[in-house]
């Protein structure tokens, strides 16, 4: 029985399609690769990440220059020159939107690093030391846990970022409050990998503690953690959306689509455009990145498959 | 023991007197919540070069909770070793630093496992994790560790060996997995291999090859090997020494040869009788009675006794030393001379 699995052609098995192919993170890929869902959140994802870097590209007007917007023009329906409409000053929706995709997108992916580095790294420490380190980055993750998220940022915010407030502040904010989920999930993974064999074997053949961490229990627990910081990106946005939108986040002038919304408020009977379209850009920049998430966390666990 | 923190480098030349690898009297005990388990009691057992110890018993006998504590593996706590050494060299290695430690596992004395599939990392190729060795240990390129890699495993006789290094554990199979975990282990030349159940997982063709080829390595290397199985059909061919574990402790300990023809404890006769026997065929098979002991609770007195045939009173009180019979056998059973002669007569 076993003659006829080592008699299998090994050449290039990786490369045959119909042949199952090797590792988790090569199986994970084939999956993506095939999968509508990944492929959809990613191109909208990338068409947002394009808009954030270069808004230009998309926008022949400069948002920021004052000089472009017109009272004269204010609250405009869709015309030809503005595709959007425009607001109660007379400046240009569409390109308001291109402009404010960077606040959310910075917001997303910044919180999402800081979040799983602190996170992810406390959880390494506190699942592969255990004893003391992680009865205390445990309990102190947990304090932090109990804290309902958007009454807390509120919070954060209005003592901190009543004069400072923008994209600096509302990242703490989102960072201190999420950290501990990060933690959490890369502790459980990480203590799961650690009573597995091979990281016996390892040791058995001599490999020193920082090795077995990094080599062999982090990439064997980190792919719950990229799935959550997938699905977190997603969450993070309409944050920054809300919080800007109940004013203690990002301040004008910088152009957030939360603030957009909020702006656009008190007109939106008489002109629903400047609120509708902001609203419209945040839900699909949101659901890209829960796609993304839906997708990689699909591929990534086995047991869905 | 001379300064034993600073005695890393072990040179043999010290201690001619000394074998490769002793265990002296060692004891491990384990902390649960339903209360202390005395895994090991005080088992002694020596290695030389070349040499090959079987280590024979149940499930739970502690035969591979001492091997773990000869490689300094166990987990502390909840494990604990309340008394006893392991002599590398003459060296204590219980009383060494960790750091000393991990330069002796892998280089000096290396262990392999079971289940070969778990004790490989499944997200890396078979030929990073044998190249990981000699890039960790020896300090050797990418490129030379591959090399190397492939060059162990044709001596482990992996067909195809250049085209699998960039496999992954899971496309091989159980053999050619073992195989694997072999290679690694033999990669720094080990002066001592620990066998924790090879070839229990496999089955029984792919069995007596990986038997064949542990033989054929340790002939080529002169190293000692450990080899912990409950198998005593793998044993017969392969081992110089035999020492049944029963209970924590070591109850018979004696050339091969000697076991098979006649065994001194009724443990290791029972085993024998329990092995199936071509002409033996369409009897029943012989089974110990009962139970292997609670180690939570284990009997007074002989740990053997509430299943021995050859029990008498004073074996439910009094525990049997390690009876020396002749220079290289001894059994920890007070009627060793009747089991003896129940055997030949």
């Amino acid at each position: 029985m076993s003659d006829t699995i080592t008699q299998q052609p090994p050449k290039h098995a990786r490369r045959v399609k119909a042949e199952k192919p090797a590792s988790l993170w090569s199986d994970a890929w084939y999956d993506l690769r095939r999968n509508k869902v990944f492929l959809i959140g990613s191109v909208l994802a990338l068409i947002l990440i394009l808009m954030a870097a270069f808004p230009s590209i998309f926008s022949h007007i400069n948002a920021y220059d004052p000089a472009t917007c017109d009272l004269k023009t204010a609250r405009r329906g869709i015309t030809g020159e503005h595709w959007f409409g425009t607001d109660n000053l007379g400046c240009d929706t569409y390109s308001r939107v291109i402009y404010g995709a960077r606040v959310s997108i910075l917001v997303g992916i910044i919180t999402t690093v800081i979040t799983t580095v602190v996170g992810g790294g406390m959880g390494l420490v506190a699942g592969f030391f255990g004893r003391w380190s992680d009865v205390l980055l445990s309990r102190v993750a947990e304090i932090f846990f109990a804290i309902p998220p958007i009454l807390g940022a509120l919070l954060i915010l209005s003592v901190i970022g009543r004069d400072n407030a923008g994209i600096g502040t509302v990242v703490m904010a989102l960072g201190v409050l999420y950290w501990p989920l990060l933690l959490r999930i890369m502790r459980a993974a990480v203590i799961s990998a650690k009573n597995q064999d091979f990281v016996v074997a390892a040791r058995a053949l001599g490999a020193s503690s920082g090795r077995i961490m990094i080599r062999h229990i982090l990439p064997n627990a980190v792919a719950p953690v990229i799935v959550t910081a997938t699905l977190n990106l997603g969450a993070f946005i309409a944050a920054e959306a809300g919080l800007s939108f109940l004013g203690v986040g990002v301040q004008s002038p910088t152009i957030s689509w939360g603030l957009m919304i909020s702006d656009a408020r008190p007109w939106f009977l008489a002109q629903p455009e400047p609120l509708l379209f902001p609203a419209l850009f945040l839900s699909i920049t949101v659901l890209a990145f829960v796609m993304l998430g839906d997708a990689v966390r699909d591929a990534l666990d086995p047991k869905l498959r | 023991m001379t300064n034993p923190s600073v005695d890393t480098h072990l040179l043999p030349a010290d201690r001619s007197a000394e074998p490769l690898l002793a265990v002296d009297n060692l004891h491990v005990e384990f902390k649960t919540r339903q209360g202390l388990v005395r895994a090991v009691n005080g088992v002694s057992y020596s290695l030389s070069a070349g040499e090959t110890l079987a280590v024979l018993g149940e499930s739970g006998s502690g035969k591979s909770v001492t091997a773990q504590a000869i490689m300094g593996i166990l987990d502390m706590p909840p494990a604990r070793i309340p008394k006893g050494e392991v002599r590398f060299h003459g060296t204590d290695m219980l009383r060494l630093s960790e750091e000393a430690r991990t330069q002796i596992r892998g280089q000096r004395i290396a262990m392999i496992f079971q289940d070969a599939l778990s004790a490989l990392n499944p997200v890396f190729t078979v030929g990073w994790q044998i190249a990981e060795m000699f890039r960790v240990h020896k300090g050797m390129s990418k490129k030379q560790g591959y090399a190397k890699a492939v060059e162990l495993m044709e001596r482990v006789r992996i067909p195809a060996a250049k085209q699998r290094v960039h496999d992954y554990p899971h496309q091989f199979s159980g053999g050619m997995r073992q195989r694997i975990m072999i290679a690694m282990s033999i990669a720094l030349d080990p002066e001592v291999l620990i066998a924790d159940e090879p070839t229990t997982a496999l089955d029984v063709t792919v069995q007596a090859q990986i038997m064949e080829l542990l033989a054929e390595l340790q002939r080529e290397s002169n190293m000692g090997l450990i080899l912990i199985t409950h198998d005593l059909g793998v044993v017969a061919d392969v081992a110089d020494k035999i020492a049944v574990m029963y209970g924590g402790r070591i109850v018979e300990h004696a050339l091969v040869h000697d076991v098979y023809a006649s065994p001194a404890h009724p443990y290791s006769k029972g085993l024998l009788e329990s092995i199936p026997r071509v002409d033996l065929k369409g009897q029943d098979l012989y089974a110990i009675k009962g139970l292997p002991p609670n180690l939570l609770d284990m009997p007074t007195g002989c740990a053997f006794h509430p299943r021995c045939p050859y029990r008498r009173d004073n074996c439910v009180t009094d525990v049997p030393p390690l009876y020396e019979i002749s220079g290289t056998r001894s059994s920890a059973c007070h009627y060793f001379r009747e089991v003896l002669d129940g055997t030949s007569g």
